[in-house]
């Protein structure tokens, strides 16, 4: 009978540059089980709520993570405007769009360079981010951030993007969707990168959708949910269809991912051509009284917001469920019956985003 | 506009879940607000893209039963529940008894 021990993994890792643990049950080589822990650097934002009003609080929802910043602004603002049945001017409503699937590329494209850096392959990582920073110069000239935007307000967006700067946009989009290309076919079809990613960390469509996962995570284990088919914001105008895959293995996250990013240069394409004149947003009058759930989809899945107000300034409770969250239990299942050199890139394979998991 | 739920007694959060897993529903979220004397549990639920919201009352000394069983994924949440707001849950599958989250003080949300 094999031996079994238990290994300790993370919190500090060289692929994971945020902390989360795993208990690795192993029986010699292979994983038999695997308990994650978490909360090694939980921020307790969400009762921020006791201190800032439900205007201010869009900031600290965009602060949840850098990364996902314009996404947790967004459903935040949805979430409040809801309560109040504020109807967000279609303009304002495309921007937002735009600016998400702006968030998408980059994320995705972030998420390539760590998988890359993660399995060796220091000049893919670094293509991968070179290109990713051409999002991030596009973020700051319309919104002025890089990281923490500030666009997002309840009742719209605090700031036009101008028809000509969309026209540059969607140049340079053109063109960075050609040199995608390039990346993507060393991703997909190279030798080295297939061999740490094919038949490894299977996830079946049953195991996904009983483990409630979400995101990129979900959909390569061939389930075609994709929130923004609810058609919030401008999503509904917009023709697409959910990125799947039936595989459900490492490989096909990635593929996943990467249609995504295509899909995102389309819909951003799409609005673009479709973005109506007129103002961006509404005046908001009086405070939040009630409460509202709702979900959006963010780069790496599924994320839930929570309001609930009392019709003061301060809101009682904001809730925010991160895709991560949601994909924890996943991940241990994906785990279990792999070597543990492959622990790793599993790990990465959902695209952990611990900062909003601590929010 | 506020989102509608379905009000379910404490006692009954099983059978109920029970029903939701036989109709082809995953677990979306679980989440706890502190209510005078109690906590508001709302547990939301997901079939395609519908979604479906219970609401539970739980006075502050009473517990409530672990859905773990049926949904095993709920186990972050419960303990989260647990680990933030104090609320009781019992027979959590992976019960880590209050370590969820290091944090500086026990029950912060609470």
């Amino acid at each position: 009978m094999s031996k079994r021990s238990v290994i300790p993994f993370g919190p500090q890792h060289p692929v994971l540059p945020e902390p989360i643990h795993l208990d690795l049950v192993m029986e010699d080589e292979k994983v038999v089980e695997a308990i994650p822990s978490i909360g090694f650097i939980h921020r307790g934002l969400e009762k921020l709520v006791d201190k800032k009003d439900f205007n201010e609080m869009v900031y600290v929802a965009e602060r949840i993570c850098g990364i996902c910043s314009l996404g947790h602004g967004l459903g935040y603002s949805e979430a409040v405007e809801h309560v109040m049945d504020i109807e967000v001017p279609s303009r304002a409503k495309y921007i937002r769009t735009i600016l998400s699937e702006m968030s998408r590329i980059h994320s995705h494209i972030l998420w390539l360079g760590l998988l890359a850096d993660g399995f060796g392959f220091e000049s893919l990582y670094m293509e991968s981010w070179r290109l990713r920073e051409q999002v991030l110069d596009m973020f700051e000239e319309a919104t002025g951030g890089r990281v923490i935007f500030s666009i997002m307000k309840i009742g719209g967006i605090r700031k036009d993007i101008s028809n000509e700067m969309l026209a540059d946009f969607q140049k340079r989009f053109d063109k960075m969707e050609e040199e995608l290309k390039d990346i993507a076919k060393t991703f997909l079809d190279d030798v080295a990168v297939q061999s740490r990613l094919r038949d490894v960390g299977f996830l079946t469509k049953q195991q996904a959708e009983d483990l409630g996962c979400c995101g990129p995570f979900l959909r390569a284990s061939g389930v075609k949910r994709d929130i923004r088919s609810t058609g919030y914001e401008a999503y509904g105008e917009l023709d697409f269809e959910p990125c799947y895959s039936e595989i459900g293995d490492s490989y096909a996250r990635t593929e996943v991912r990467i249609k995504e990013i295509f899909q995102a240069f389309d819909l951003i394409r799409q609005a673009i051509a479709k973005i109506p004149a007129g103002e961006i947003d509404v005046p908001v009058k009086g405070f939040p009284n009630g409460e509202y759930l709702t979900r959006i989809e963010q780069p790496r899945g599924e994320a839930v917001y929570f309001v609930k107000a009392n019709g003061s300034k301060f809101i009682d409770r904001m809730r925010v469920r991160t895709p991560t969250f949601a994909n924890l239990a996943g991940l241990t299942e994906t785990l279990k019956g792999c070597d543990l050199a492959d622990v790793p890139m599993l790990v990465l394979t959902i695209d952990p985003c611990i900062s909003c998991t601590e929010r | 506009m506020n989102t509608e739920y379905k009000v379910v007694e404490a006692g009954h959060v099983l059978e109920e879940m029970q029903q939701l897993r036989a109709d082809g529903y995953h677990l979306i979220q679980q989440c706890a607000t502190r209510i005078d004397h109690g906590y508001e549990l709302i547990y939301s639920f997901g079939r395609e893209l519908e979604a479906q919201n219970l609401k539970i009352t739980l006075d502050e000394d009473s517990s409530i039963s672990s859905i773990t069983s049926i949904f095993p994924c709920a186990f972050v949440y419960e303990n989260e529940m647990h680990d933030l707001f104090g609320v009781d849950i019992k027979n959590i599958v992976l019960d880590y008894h209050g370590n969820l989250y290091r944090t500086a003080i026990k029950t912060p949300f609470k």
